[in-house]
C-alpha cells in the first residue's frame, strides 16, 4: 500500500517536472529545435558583434592531476572583420623560454586559416598548417580551436532545452563542428537567456564521450554592451589535469587597424 | 676596434632618440636574458695534433635589453653576447647579437643598427640566408649568426613587403682554434684575411627582397650585392706554421623561397644562383613536411622531413673544391609532446648520394620548472671519402648537454 502510494506520488512528480521542463508542453520537432538553436547562436553572436577591435592580457594556470602548477602569460590583440574571420596577434611572455614567441592568425569562416609563428631566437617567421584544430595549446587543456573565435558557419546547431546553471536562466545548445579536423564530436554550450553569455561549455570527444568542461566566471561588461569573462576554467575529465584562465587589461576599439597584423608587426610584436 | 667605433655612433644615434621620448613620455623598460652552461663530450680521440681530448665545457650568457615608446612604435633593443669555453680560445668569444633603433609606420619601418635577419623557409640547409654572417665556433649547425650593422628600410604594400638593406661593414666567420674540434687538418687563420674589395670590411652591400603570401604560398625573392659571407680558404704559411687563408670575394646572389601550405602538408623550396669572380653556380634545397596529430593515442604531434640539397658544382675533386651539399639527400623526424614542460625531440640524418658521407643527430628538449631548459644533444658523423667535409670531422662524434636559465 505505501509502496504504492510512494510510486503514484513519484509519477505525479515527474509528469510535473516534465511539463515544467518543456513550457510549451508540445515536444518539438527536430527541425524545429535545430532552428532554435542556430537562433540562439546567431542571437549570442549579434550581441558580441562591432567591438571593431580589442587586446588583453591572458594567464593561464595548467594543472596537472598531483597538483603541479605552471603558468603562461599571453597577450593577444584582435580585429574584428564582419566579412570573414577575425584577424589576431597573440604574443607570449611567459614561459620565459617562449618570450617574444608570437602567433598571428587569419581567422576564416570556411576553409583553413592562415597562420604564422615567428620564432625571436632564429628571427624567422615560419607559416605553419593550421589543421592541427585539436592539439593542446602550450600544453595547456585549450586546444587551438577551444581558443578561436566562434564564428555561426563552425557549426550545426540544435536546441536541447533550458536549464537552471549557477542562478541564471539557460539555454542548452548543441553544437555539432563542420570541420572534420575538430577534435570533438559535439559541443554542449549553456547561454544565459539574459544577455546571451555562454557560462558553460561540455566537450564531448571523437569517441562521443565527456572530455572536458569549460566554466566562465565574474562576467563583466564593457562599453555597455560587450560581456567579457573575468576567469575560465576548463577541466579534462579524464585526465584529471585543469587549465585556468584569467583575463585582465580588457580594451576594446583601440585604433587597431589592418596594418597592425602582418609579417612585420608579427616580428616585433611585445 | 672598427666595430667599437661603430657602435659608438650607433649608441649615440639611439640614446638621442630615447632622451626625448623618454623625457615627455612613460616608456616601457624590459631586462630579460638567459645564461647557460653546455657540456660537451667527444667520443674518440681528434685527426689531428693538440686538438682536444674528449671534454669541452662553455658557459655563456645573453641578456637583452628592451625599451619601447609610442605603443611600441618607437623601440630599441640591446642584446650582447659573450662565451667562455674551456678549452678553445676562439670560442670564447663575445658579440653584440643586436643593437638596434626601429621605427614603426602604419605602412613602412625603419630599422636601423646591429640586427639579425632570417630568410628562408627549409630545416637542413640554409641556401638564401644571407645578410648574417655565420658564428662558426657556437654550432655545427651553422644557425648561429653574428650580428650585421645595418639600414633597413620595409616597406608594406598590397603587393607584398618590400624590404631594402644597406649594410656598411662585413663581419668575419668565426672559426674554431688549434684545440677546438669539428675542423680540418689546418687551423683557419683569423688574422690572416684578404678581401677581393679595396674598401676591404667596410665594403657597403646592398640588398633588397620582395616577399608576399598568395594564398597557400609564401614567396620571397631578393638580390643580394657585396662580400661573400662564404671565404675561400687558402693554406698559406704564417711563419714557419701551415695555417689557412680566409679570402671573401666579392659575390651577386639571386635568391628565391617558396613554402606551400596545403593542410598536412608544407612544401618547401629554396634556390639560389651566385656570381663571382671565381665560380657561378645553382644551388637548391626542397622537400617537404608532413604532419601527423596526435599520434600513439597520446597529444603528441610527428612531422616528418624529406629535403635534397643539390649544388651545380657537383663534388670535390682534384680541380675544384666543390660543393658540401651537391647532391644530399636529408630526413627528420620531430616529435613535440605538447606537455607542460615543451618536451621536444628532433632525429635528422643526413646522407651524401654521390659518396660515403652520413651525419646523424638526436635533438632532445625540455623545459625544467618555469625558467630552465635542458637539451640532449647526440651527433655522429661518418665519412670514407677524404674529399668530404664530413671526413675532417669523423672523429668528432660527440654528446651535448646543455643547461639555460631564462632570467
Amino acid at each position: 500500500m505505501l509502496n504504492n502510494q510512494i510510486i503514484t506520488s513519484l509519477f505525479a512528480t515527474m509528469a510535473l517536472l516534465i511539463t515544467s521542463y518543456s513550457v510549451t508542453a508540445e515536444p518539438l520537432q527536430k527541425q524545429q529545435t535545430e532552428k532554435l538553436g542556430l537562433e540562439i547562436s546567431q542571437e549570442a553572436k549579434l550581441r558580441d558583434t562591432g567591438w571593431i577591435d580589442n587586446t588583453s592580457d591572458m594567464l593561464m594556470l595548467l594543472r596537472n592531476k598531483q597538483g603541479q602548477e605552471s603558468s603562461r602569460e599571453i597577450k593577444t590583440k584582435t580585429l574584428e572583420l564582419l566579412d570573414d574571420g577575425d584577424k589576431s596577434l597573440t604574443i607570449f611572455n611567459k614561459p620565459r623560454d617562449v618570450k617574444g614567441t608570437s602567433f598571428l592568425s587569419f581567422s576564416h569562416t570556411v576553409g583553413n586559416d592562415d597562420q604564422w609563428l615567428y620564432l625571436p631566437s632564429l628571427k624567422r617567421v615560419k607559416r605553419i598548417s593550421s589543421r592541427n584544430k585539436s592539439g593542446p595549446f602550450m600544453g595547456s587543456e585549450f586546444s587551438f580551436e577551444d581558443l578561436s573565435s566562434f564564428e555561426i558557419e563552425k557549426y550545426r546547431y540544435n536546441y536541447l532545452g533550458n536549464e537552471q546553471l549557477n542562478g541564471f536562466d539557460t539555454f542548452m545548445v548543441e553544437q555539432f563542428p563542420a570541420d572534420e579536423n575538430s577534435g570533438y564530436t559535439k559541443r554542449i554550450v549553456w547561454i544565459d537567456k539574459a544577455e546571451y553569455r555562454v557560462q558553460k561549455i561540455d566537450f564531448y570527444d571523437r569517441k562521443n564521450s565527456l572530455l572536458k568542461t569549460l566554466s566562465y566566471n565574474s562576467y563583466k561588461q564593457y562599453l555597455n554592451k560587450y560581456w567579457r569573462a573575468d576567469s575560465a576554467l576548463m577541466v579534462n575529465h579524464q585526465s584529471g589535469k585543469s587549465t585556468e584562465l584569467q583575463w585582465s587589461n580588457y580594451a576594446f576599439k583601440t585604433g587597431l587597424i589592418d596594418s597592425d597584423f602582418n609579417r612585420n608587426t608579427l616580428k616585433r610584436a611585445r | 676596434m672598427k666595430v667599437v667605433q661603430k657602435i659608438k655612433v650607433i649608441l649615440l644615434i639611439c640614446l638621442s632618440a630615447v632622451l626625448l621620448p623618454l623625457a615627455t613620455s612613460a616608456a616601457d623598460f624590459e631586462f630579460n636574458g638567459k645564461v647557460g652552461i653546455e657540456q660537451r663530450y667527444f667520443v674518440e680521440q681528434g685527426q689531428y695534433e693538440n686538438q682536444l681530448a674528449h671534454s669541452q665545457a662553455s658557459i655563456f650568457i645573453e641578456p637583452e635589453l628592451y625599451l619601447g615608446w609610442n605603443q611600441g612604435s618607437d623601440t630599441i633593443i640591446f642584446k650582447p653576447f659573450y662565451r667562455q669555453d674551456s678549452r678553445d680560445d676562439e670560442r670564447s668569444h663575445g658579440d653584440i647579437r643586436e643593437l638596434s633603433y626601429i621605427h614603426a609606420s602604419d605602412d613602412w619601418e625603419l630599422r636601423t643598427g646591429i640586427r639579425k635577419e632570417f630568410w628562408g623557409v627549409t630545416e637542413f640547409q640554409h641556401l638564401v640566408d644571407v645578410i648574417n654572417q655565420t658564428d662558426g665556433v657556437e654550432d655545427t649547425d651553422g644557425e648561429e649568426k653574428l650580428g650585421q650593422l645595418m639600414l633597413n628600410l620595409s616597406l608594406v604594400r598590397d603587393w607584398g613587403i618590400v624590404d631594402m638593406f644597406v649594410l656598411p661593414g662585413f663581419r668575419e666567420r668565426t672559426f674554431g682554434g688549434e684545440k677546438g674540434r669539428f675542423r680540418g687538418a689546418l687551423v683557419v687563420d683569423s688574422d690572416n684575411v684578404s678581401y677581393q674589395s679595396s674598401s676591404k670590411d667596410k665594403h657597403v652591400d646592398f640588398a633588397v627582397r620582395w616577399s608576399q603570401t598568395l594564398g597557400d604560398f609564401d614567396i620571397g625573392s631578393y638580390w643580394f650585392h657585396g662580400t661573400n659571407r662564404e671565404p675561400i680558404l687558402t693554406p698559406t704559411f704564417n711563419g714557419t706554421k701551415l695555417v689557412l687563408s680566409q679570402y671573401y670575394n666579392q659575390m651577386d646572389q639571386f635568391g628565391f623561397d617558396v613554402q606551400a601550405t596545403i593542410d598536412d602538408w608544407l612544401w618547401k623550396l629554396e634556390t639560389i644562383y651566385r656570381t663571382t669572380d671565381e665560380e657561378d653556380f645553382w644551388a637548391t634545397q626542397a622537400g617537404f613536411e608532413y604532419s601527423f596529430i596526435g599520434v600513439f593515442q597520446s597529444n603528441a604531434d610527428l612531422g616528418l622531413l624529406v629535403e635534397y640539397g643539390w649544388d651545380s658544382r657537383g663534388e670535390a675533386d682534384a680541380n675544384s673544391p666543390g660543393a658540401n651539399v651537391q647532391n644530399d639527400i636529408f630526413f627528420g623526424s620531430r616529435l613535440a609532446f605538447n606537455d607542460m614542460q615543451s618536451s621536444e625531440m628532433l632525429i635528422g640524418l643526413g646522407a651524401d648520394l654521390d659518396h660515403n658521407a652520413f651525419s646523424f643527430l638526436v635533438e632532445a628538449n625540455r623545459r625544467f620548472g618555469e625558467s630552465f631548459k635542458v637539451s640532449l644533444d647526440v651527433r655522429l658523423l661518418q665519412s670514407t671519402n677524404n674529399a668530404d667535409l664530413l671526413y675532417s670531422i669523423k672523429n668528432d662524434d660527440h654528446l651535448q648537454l646543455g643547461i639555460e636559465y631564462y632570467f
